[in-house]
């Protein structure tokens, strides 16, 4: 099948179309008919994604299933997917039903609340396939629409302000990607990313109002670049809209949030900023490696104080994602395939623990840990699966959490001892917030009035977690598989970067000599 | 060859005696009864000779002695006037009929404006560019004061006038310095004289004096002043025409007299546009902010939006001219989608303009309110809608032409911007339900056109319907 990404991505479009067209009625029948037509939809996708990875073939190391169509303004629609982005496409599909599912007790506008998650789901498959520069943008750019209606209409009692911060806080970002993205277009005459990942950028300094630029465009483009992804991963200190966002939206939507959209700030470095400016990449490594450091023991803190269980969860994820970014560049195999499993990881796990903040607060309506005590007590199935994830989201081997951990941390070793060091306290410190969580919520005796009454998990709930409880322990167990398929990539890549940088210092050198 | 001459200018001559049999006829016949006929006859000729003008070849053709261009460019320009000027006039139609100041006046005045705005894009000659000039404004002057009961609309129009008047005085200004320094008022003159003699100080001057003449028509930062008052006093119809037709005029006139007359002098006049366009996309950005009537709202988002526009001549190149002209085809689809919106925009029959009345609009009218966050994320330029098209294409040629803090500066206006878009996306949809909120309903018309748009906006992401090579060609037609 030629065009069998094209498939995937916009089938969920196509099913929203569908709904928003030919639905008709807000009653009880025709939110049903909406919620299983979003949950068909997204499984198919599912399903036909499996082809995607039947297809793929590890060991090749360009793009593959690659679809090209002229576009306007010389660009063009491409598709394709690497060792890098196809574990990305499949996770996304792999959440996106069980989202949907998560759902299913959404009361109110029950038909838009669907299409803006269909939608969503096909703009997030479409930034992990796009191959030209502006239809990644075009994709990258396009959530923000469907999430910020989903914090507002749908979310908590602050989700105004959430919604707007989200919003702004990220449109901001990305704009100066696009103007470095317009910069790219001029400087190497395309947006074809493969012909991009070729094409060297100068890095010969140059001196904007006086200041030196060391590095110059590259850096000055990394930093439009930074600028976009440090605030979607989100990294210290632009990280300040998650937690609200994170907060006041639906659970649905903090699973989508933490699960997927948190990790297009990851693969927009292995794709971008990496191999496409690897000389500002290793000048500025250093800010990377201690903007994560800081954020992996300071949110670690944070999360400690919280008393809002999704807050709690949303620092961790701060955290887990500091770990991803110092991988990145670190710039070495152990670091990005550490990185990059570290991302499917925490896709799992944060999204499980989200989905089981939603259980006990379908039923209680608070999230405040105060509130709860003892649940143990009355939801044994409910205590062994949050335990499970628990121990995975501390990163106890044996569970995927570990993996991910642990491999970043071994890539870092190599390149910097120190950071390596003080990001290893932030598995202690994670160990300590998530088991008092676990301990505050679920341990003890059941003395709360209000929970005297509350039920254990339905067959619904525990379908729903199922397929996360399976994967995050074999992929805890049993990692090859997932390793295997993004090793080559990524071998090739961090070979591209070493010979790049191996390169630079000529490059410099001779800038400075003209400058004599 | 006053035969060749008057063939070339056929389409505007016809309008001109359109006008002025119908009104005559009009005035002797049975008055405001005719005014709905006349609506209609006249966006049907508009369309008509937009047709005419479209398919009228790709050829260069010069009249009197150079002082009338039909080009690529011109006939580019003409098409997008006439179409909007159409949709306006048959979209204010309902609306006006209603609040009984439908009058036969009307449609002719836009009419004579249009005719107007023709000889503007068209204009090769100092002296042809005022006379195109002076007619539109002095129509706009009248249509602003069309509800001459009404003390807002009265006052909107004295301090249109008063402005306006005040705007052609600098403008007459600059090209009497023009004229002096150079000897001549063909444009084709201007650029030759500058050429052989360089450019005098004098000179400078003349071409500063017409830029602020033409920037009070686009509503440029700092001539912007009268916008806001303008938009919200004159009748919502007015206002829908302000924001359209004359803008893309005195945007292409802009674009016409920096080419053709002073082309070889870019250095010269880039750094005044790009003054011009960074302090109109910060303006319009913040001050639309604090702003609760959705009209005067309207009235900053287009100063913002020229800054866009402006940007793209500050380029001065083919690609920016090009960029210019994708820019106001896309930012008056735009307008004409929000406007058929603002227009059907009422509380017991009347009409509102406070943004508070928005309301939870889209549980009343979940069609409208969806085509509305579309045109109202298209205008804050957020992909995959067309909007983001427009931008792009104005920063692409912003950084290809060196300017590169100017495009870093337009993205981050667009930004803060795209708060107060943002800020009617939670009117309608994050509110709370409330007993005072719209009607439900509306005019059919206004309906189809705000969905038109709103559909436009998603397809267009396709091939934004081939505009690209269009713009180019025309675009090359300039540059030549």
């Amino acid at each position: 099948m030629y065009n069998l990404l094209s498939i995937v991505t916009f089938l969920p479009a196509l099913a929203a179309v569908i709904l928003a067209v030919f639905l008709r009625g807000d009653d009880e029948a025709a939110a049903r008919n909406a919620k299983w037509c979003a949950l068909a939809a997204t499984a198919a996708t599912f399903l036909v994604s499996l082809l995607i990875l039947a297809q793929f073939d590890p060991s090749n190391t360009d793009f593959q299933m690659v679809e090209t169509g002229e576009w306007l303004l010389g660009l063009q629609y491409k598709m394709g997917v690497d060792g890098i982005s196809v574990l990305f496409v499949m996770l996304t599909t792999f959440i996106m039903p069980l989202v949907i599912a998560a759902s299913w007790d959404v009361k109110t506008r029950v038909k838009e609340y669907m299409i803006a998650f269909l939608l969503l789901e096909t703009l997030m498959l479409g930034v992990f396939m796009a191959l030209d520069l502006v239809l990644f943008y075009l994709f990258f750019e396009a959530g923000l629409i469907p999430m910020f209606l989903i914090i507002g209409i749908w979310g908590g009692a602050n989700r105004i302000y959430a919604s707007f911060k989200f919003f702004l806080y990220t449109f901001l970002g990305s704009v100066l990607m696009l103007v470095a993205m317009v910069a790219m277009f001029a400087d190497a005459g395309t947006t074809d990313i493969p012909t991009l990942l070729q094409h060297n950028f100068s890095a010969a300094g140059f001196s904007i109002a006086g200041v030196h630029v060391v590095g110059g465009l590259q850096t000055m483009l990394w930093l439009a670049f930074f600028a976009s992804f440090a605030v979607k991963m989100p990294m210290w200190p632009v990280h300040t809209w998650l937690p609200d966002a994170h907060v006041q939206a639906p659970t649905a939507g903090s699973v989508v949030l933490a699960s997927i959209l948190l990790k297009m700030g990851g693969y927009g470095f292995l794709r971008f900023s990496l191999p496409m400016f690897p000389v500002a990449s290793d000048l500025l490594a250093p800010l990377v490696f201690w903007m994560s450091a800081i954020a992996i023991v300071y949110t670690s803190l944070v999360a400690m104080v919280q008393e809002d269980m999704k807050k709690l969860i949303a620092y961790s994820s701060v955290a887990h994602m500091g770990y991803v970014t110092m991988g990145i560049f670190a710039a070495n195999q152990q670091g990005i395939d550490g990185a990059i499993f570290q991302m499917i990881s925490h896709g799992f796990i944060s999204g499980a623990l989200f989905l089981c903040v939603g259980v006990i607060y379908d039923r209680m309506h608070t999230r405040e840990i105060d509130a709860y005590g003892g649940l143990v007590n009355r939801m044994p199935a409910y205590a062994l699966i949050f335990m499970l994830f628990t121990m995975a989201n501390v990163g106890l081997p044996g569970t995927s959490g570990f993996i991910g951990e642990f491999l970043t941390l071994m890539g870092i070793f190599q390149v910097n001892t120190w950071v390596a060091m003080v990001a290893t306290t932030g598995v202690i410190l994670s160990a300590a917030y998530a088991l008092w969580l676990y301990r505050r919520v679920v341990m003890g005796d059941l003395i709360k009035e209000s929970l005297r009454t509350i039920t254990d998990m339905t067959t619904r709930e525990k379908a729903i977690f199922a397929p996360l409880v399976v994967m995050t322990i074999w992929m805890g167990v049993y990692p090859a598989p997932i390793l295997d398929r993004i090793g080559p990539s990524v071998a090739a890549l961090v070979t591209d970067y070493e010979t790049a940088v191996a390169a630079a210092p000529a490059v410099t050198h001779v800038a400075t000599d003209a400058s004599h | 060859m006053i035969g060749t001459d008057l063939s070339i200018i056929l389409p505007e001559i016809v309008l001109a005696v359109f006008a002025m049999l119908a009104l005559v006829v009009a005035v002797y016949t049975r008055k405001d009864a005719l005014a709905p006929v006349m609506v209609w006859a006249t966006a049907g000729i508009f369309v008509a000779l937009a047709l005419w003008i479209a398919g009228g070849g790709n050829t260069t053709k010069v009249a009197f002695g150079g002082s009338f261009i039909d080009d690529g460019f011109a006939r580019f320009a003409k098409v997008m006037i006439l179409v909007s000027a159409a949709a306006i006039l048959v979209m204010s139609q309902d609306f006006m009929a209603k609040r009984g100041f439908l009058r036969f006046e009307y449609p002719m005045l836009v009419a004579l404006s249009v005719v107007g705005m023709m000889v503007m894009v068209s204009a090769g000659d100092l002296m042809s560019l005022y006379m195109g000039l002076e007619l539109q404004s002095l129509a706009l002057y009248v249509v602003a004061s069309l509800r001459r009961d009404s003390v807002k609309s009265t006052e909107a129009g004295l301090k249109y006038f008063v402005l306006g008047a005040l705007s052609s005085g600098l403008l007459l200004y600059g090209a009497s310095l023009v004229y002096g320094y150079t000897g001549t008022t063909l444009f084709s003159g201007i650029i030759g004289a500058v050429e052989g003699e360089g450019v005098s100080v004098g000179l400078l001057f003349g071409l500063v004096f017409l830029m602020a003449g033409l920037a009070f028509k686009v509503s440029a930062v700092p001539f912007h002043m009268w916008t806001p008052d303008v938009y919200e006093g004159s009748p919502t119809p007015v206002t829908a025409f302000f924001a359209t037709a004359p803008k893309v005029a005195a945007m292409a006139l802009f674009a016409r007299l920096m080419f053709d007359a002073f082309g070889t002098i870019t250095e010269q006049w880039q750094q005044v546009i790009a003054f011009l366009s960074v302090l109109s996309m910060f303006l319009g950005a913040v001050a639309a902010i604090g702003q609760t009537n959705i009209k005067r709202l309207m009235a900053f988002s287009s100063i913002a939006h020229m800054g866009f526009a402006l940007m793209g001549l500050a380029a001065g190149t083919a690609l920016g001219v090009q960029a210019m002209l994708i820019y106001m085809a896309i930012y008056v689809t735009m307008n004409i989608g929000t406007f058929a919106f603002i227009l059907s925009m009422s509380r017991d029959g009347q009409p509102v303009t406070d943004i508070a009345s928005l309301n939870m609009y889209s549980k009343k009218e979940p069609g409208r309110a969806l085509a509305m966050l579309v045109l109202l994320f298209s205008l804050a330029g957020v992909p995959p809608l067309v909007g983001f098209f427009g931008k792009l294409y104005v920063l692409r040629a912003a950084y290809d032409a060196g300017l590169a803090w100017l495009a870093v500066a337009g993205v981050v206006a667009s930004v803060i911007g795209a708060f107060y878009y943002l800020r009617l996306v939670f009117f309608m949809y994050f509110g709370e339900e409330r007993d005072d909120g719209l009607d439900a309903g509306g005019s059919p018309i206004q309906w189809a056109f705000l969905m038109v748009s709103a559909v436009i906006m998603v397809a267009g992401v396709v091939n934004l319907f081939g505009i690209e090579g269009i713009a180019e060609a025309a675009a090359a037609t300039l540059l030549q």
